[in-house]
């Protein structure tokens, strides 16, 4: 029995949990319906505590696309192959210089590349928000409903969107959409929901290569520190004065 | 809904070529966002039309001066509808107003937008009109007398004093207005020319370009209206006049051209990582749009025109016949250009591997159906004033 189900126990053991649950509306039984632990999580978790950032060791990616599987699963993103908060792309590079770009997360996977002697190097890239630290979708929103947390992510305020979507003209790396839905902009959030309760990213838990590092740039004890420390780190176009806070190690420069 | 923006994008997807980002395939900013940027031009092109008369004292264009005044009235009171229709959120609009994010270019949208037209254009437009509003008042009957006492703030000193007060604000005003037109229309180049992602928008010339261009379809609109409303008025068109305004509309759309050709040789010659894409997307994906529609129409057919109408001495009908078809080249010219700008820099990924392509909707909420109605909305305003405020000074006699 793990900890979850530990404590859903006790709150069916006591009654007053029960009656408890009855008397309060649809919200506040979804908060109750989760454990009571990470609820202690939240109360004791501090932003400026942590800094948080994500190394992608591009070598141990083999393109399961289970990440996508899990950030759509997690975080409500339509199924639909056109709205990705992190995404997989194939790379085939030939001797002769031709790249062959090839997402492989869109819809039915494109076929194998047939690997001969013409093929030099082929590798897997996953994508995400770089969650920069000098973003520019942070910049150009017109109401302040992207911004910047102490912790280092890049959010969204869905309430305040006005679904003007210059921060999706604005990000370099096209990683925001427009939530159908909802018709304001969406990303990558790290899985802040998870992160305050002491939890991975959904990508990052569900990798069976540990390619995702996740970590706290804080803690000088952090795998994510360790990570940077012994790869040699690149970020995706650091010409924009970015500051991406997504370290690739083995990054090929072809990769934009 | 999400089926439905599924359909649509799926439509899109076979006709990507190369390697795009998944997210990209939405065209974001649509038909909307084009009619906007022209629709600001053309107010800030009118009102430096109207400039040209106080400021710069021509005389020759006089004829045009309140007409041009409530052009751009007309347009600017429409130029925030289409940015309207097309959040996703319309309803949270004020929130713009209510709290903007100081850092970001759109945001300054709610300043300059309210300072254009409350500090600018309304004041001189009153002042402008104080004395025949007060006439009118006196003229009319009720109710509309009860309009122009409202309209004129129920001033009514037209004592030599006051008029010459009155003109002395219009100086002024207008005088503070020629940077605030800039100001306008700049601005809404820098909203793409800052976007440091996009190579195709990111551009320092992009304000100066779009301030020409602005000028450049405002003059043409304003003797486009002005032999219009002749016409309907069975007048004889002030052919000193329209000559003259010709003159200034070819010398901007030489600069203009210049301009973009400054920034097209810039790029090319500096050959950035972009280059080759830019390269592709304006060969594929805009040829029509840009070589066609905006350089060889939009520019160089009504150069010709309107250099011909000057090089001959031809009569005014045959001159007012090339100046009508150079104004309406031009006007297309320039929409193109919005086009281009606004629809072009979306059609190309930024991983600069592959290209996109936009379908526009004819019924939808941002499509062309919608985005024909905004651009006749200015005129049927513009009617409406040209109805109530007289484009000629009201003789005082008593009704």
């Amino acid at each position: 029995m793990n900890k979850r189900d530990f404590l859903k126990g006790m709150v069916l053991f006591f009654p007053a949990g029960g009656l408890l649950e009855l008397v309060r509306d649809a919200a506040a039984k979804e908060t109750t319906a989760t454990p009571a632990e990470p609820k202690k999580a939240n109360g004791t978790y501090r932003p400026d505590d942590h800094y948080y950032g994500m190394g992608i060791e591009i070598d141990k990616c083999i393109g399961c696309n289970r990440c996508v599987e899990a950030c759509k699963a997690e975080n409500d993103v339509p199924r639909e192959p056109f709205f990705f908060r992190t995404w997989v792309e194939r790379y085939v590079i030939r001797r002769d210089g031709e790249v062959t770009v090839e997402n492989i997360s869109v819809g039915a996977r494109p076929p194998e590349p047939s690997v001969d002697r013409e093929v030099v190097r082929t590798f897997f890239v996953p994508k995400l928000c770089n969650h920069c630290a000098n973003p520019p979708c942070v910049q150009v929103c017109p109401v302040g409903a992207t911004f910047s947390t102490k912790d280092g992510a890049v959010l969204v305020d869905k309430a305040r969107c006005v679904g003007c979507r210059y921060c999706i003209q604005a990000c370099p790396y096209g990683a925001r959409y427009l939530h159908p839905t909802t018709r304001t902009a969406d990303k990558c959030t790290f899985c802040y929901h998870r992160l305050v309760r002491g939890l991975m990213p959904a990508c990052v838990e569900a990798c069976p290569t540990q390619a995702r590092v996740f970590g706290d740039l804080r803690s000088k004890a952090s795998r994510l520190v360790r990570f940077t420390r012994m790869n040699k780190i690149h970020v995706l176009k650091p010409n924009l004065n970015t500051e991406p806070k997504v370290y690739y190690a083995q990054l090929d420069g072809e990769v934009r | 809904m999400i089926a439905e923006t599924a359909h649509g994008l799926g439509e899109l997807v076979e006709q990507v070529t190369g390697f795009i980002y998944p997210n990209e395939i939405e065209i974001h900013w649509s038909i909307l966002i084009v009619v906007y940027p022209y629709v600001t031009g053309l107010v800030a092109g009118a009102f430096i039309l109207a400039s040209l008369v106080k400021v710069f004292n021509v005389k020759a264009v006089q004829p045009t001066y309140r007409l041009a005044l409530l052009t751009a009235l007309g347009f600017l009171l429409v130029a925030p509808l289409p940015l309207l229709l097309h959040l996703g959120r319309p309803e949270r609009f004020y929130e713009i107003l209510l709290t903007p994010n100081v850092t970001s270019a759109m945001a300054m949208f709610g300043f300059v937008y309210a300072w254009y037209l409350m500090g600018v254009l309304l004041l001189e437009i009153w002042f402008e009109y104080r004395r025949d509003l007060i006439v009118l008042g006196r003229q009319t009957r009720a109710p509309l007398s009860w309009l122009y006492r409202a309209l004129s703030l129920f001033s009514h000193d037209t004592s030599p004093r006051a008029l010459a007060f009155d003109h002395r604000a219009t100086t002024a005003i207008t005088i503070v207005g020629i940077p605030s037109a800039f100001l306008l229309h700049g601005y809404v180049g820098f909203i793409f020319g800052s976007v440091k992602a996009n190579p195709w928008w990111g551009s320092v010339l992009m304000p100066i370009v779009f301030l020409m261009s602005a000028i450049v379809s405002g003059i043409a609109l304003v003797i486009l209206l002005y032999m219009v409303v002749t016409a309907v008025r069975r007048e004889p068109i002030d052919m000193p006049c329209l000559d003259t305004i010709t003159s200034y509309l070819f010398y901007a759309v030489i600069v203009d051209f210049a301009l973009e050709a400054l920034d097209f040789i810039h790029r090319l010659y500096q050959s950035e990582e972009s280059v080759k894409i830019l390269g592709k997307l304006i060969t594929h994906k805009l040829f029509m749009s840009l070589f066609v529609m905006q350089i060889l129409i939009g520019m160089f057919i009504p150069l010709g025109v309107l250099v011909l109408a000057k090089a001959h001495r031809f009569n005014d009908d045959l001159r007012k016949l090339l100046y009508f078809t150079a104004v309406i080249l031009i006007q297309i010219g320039i929409f193109s250009t919005r086009w281009n700008v606004v629809i072009g820099g979306q059609l190309f990924s930024k991983s600069f591997r592959g290209l996109m392509s936009y379908k526009m909707e004819v019924m939808g909420i941002e499509g062309l159906a919608t985005a024909l109605a905004v651009l006749a909305l200015p005129f049927v305003v513009l009617a409406v004033l040209i109805r109530l405020l007289p484009t000629k000074p009201v003789p005082e006699t008593s009704a």
